[in-house]
């Protein structure tokens, strides 16, 4: 009996913590999260796209609902990389002020593949 | 007789016709993902010709943000809000930037909206046409199709 309920606490543990996110996705999940303040509508990705990328989010000036960035929510997302270099061009200078590394996009394209 | 049933037909149908602004069949596509991501695709009839222009020739300073097209894309859009612009001289001055907002056909049509609506958190602009007429993405923009209750006609 005890080790029934060990194991039932076990598959709960493992599912709420379903596949930890992988080194460059850590970094891509903070960079979303972190607080650039150049611009002062949107001083950081999650201005629009709010803090949980698996939701629709708003655009911080028109209001405009945005389709969630995650993979796992929208399967659409990161499939056309013309589309991606886009919107990363015209983000990234607008809410971190400069241009995003290839590193930095990386990262954030792995936290959206990986979030669940 | 016949004709007063035409007269009457045609009156109840000649406002819903105005409620109904989808885009030209003609509408290249770089115009609905290009100036449909942040906004709506707004119909091109919302604004005179020379306002359009005096748009696109200030992407770079686009409300706030850098909405420059690459030329080719520029080009066909430019083309575009020439042939399918309103009529200047019935939504009157858009003012400088020019808004679509500050139409004064806009302006009569939002008359009876309180500035609170305008600030709900769920509106949050102007810009967002889809906040209340939920139908602005395929054209519908009937105030008896209005998505907050309250303003429901």
């Amino acid at each position: 009996m005890r080790s029934l309920s060990i194991l039932g606490l076990l598959l709960i543990s493992l599912n709420s913590h379903a596949a930890p996110l992988s080194p460059p996705a850590q970094r891509g999940e903070a960079f979303f999260h972190q607080r650039f303040a150049v611009n002062d509508k949107m001083p950081a990705c999650t201005a629009c796209h709010t803090d949980n990328p698996l939701k629709p989010g708003q655009h911080a000036i028109t209001g405009k609902t945005i389709q969630p960035l995650a993979v796992s929510a929208n399967g659409e997302r990161f499939s056309d990389p013309a589309k991606v270099e886009k919107w990363f061009g015209r983000n990234c200078k607008e809410v971190v002020g400069r241009a995003c590394t290839a590193d930095e996009k990386a990262d954030f394209v792995a936290y959206m593949r990986e979030v669940r | 007789m016949k004709s007063l049933a035409l007269l009457a037909l045609l009156a109840v149908s000649l406002p819903s016709l105005a409620d109904r602004m989808p885009l030209p069949a003609d509408t290249p596509a770089s115009y609905k993902s290009e100036c449909g991501s942040c906004h709506l695709a707004y119909p091109p009839a919302l604004l005179a010709k020379k306002d359009w222009a005096r748009t696109l020739s200030s992407l770079d300073r686009h409300f706030g943000s850098d909405a420059t097209l690459d030329p080719k894309a520029q080009q066909e859009i430019g083309r575009f809000l020439e042939r399918s612009a309103g009529d200047a001289n019935k939504l009157g001055s858009a003012g400088e930037p020019p808004r679509i907002s500050q139409t004064a056909r806009f302006i009569r049509k939002h008359d009876e909206i309180p500035a609170r609506y305008w600030r709900d958190p769920r509106v949050k602009s102007a810009a967002n046409c889809e906040a209340c007429h939920r139908g602005a993405a395929d054209g519908r923009y009937s105030e008896h199709d209005i998505a907050i209750p309250e303003l429901r006609r």
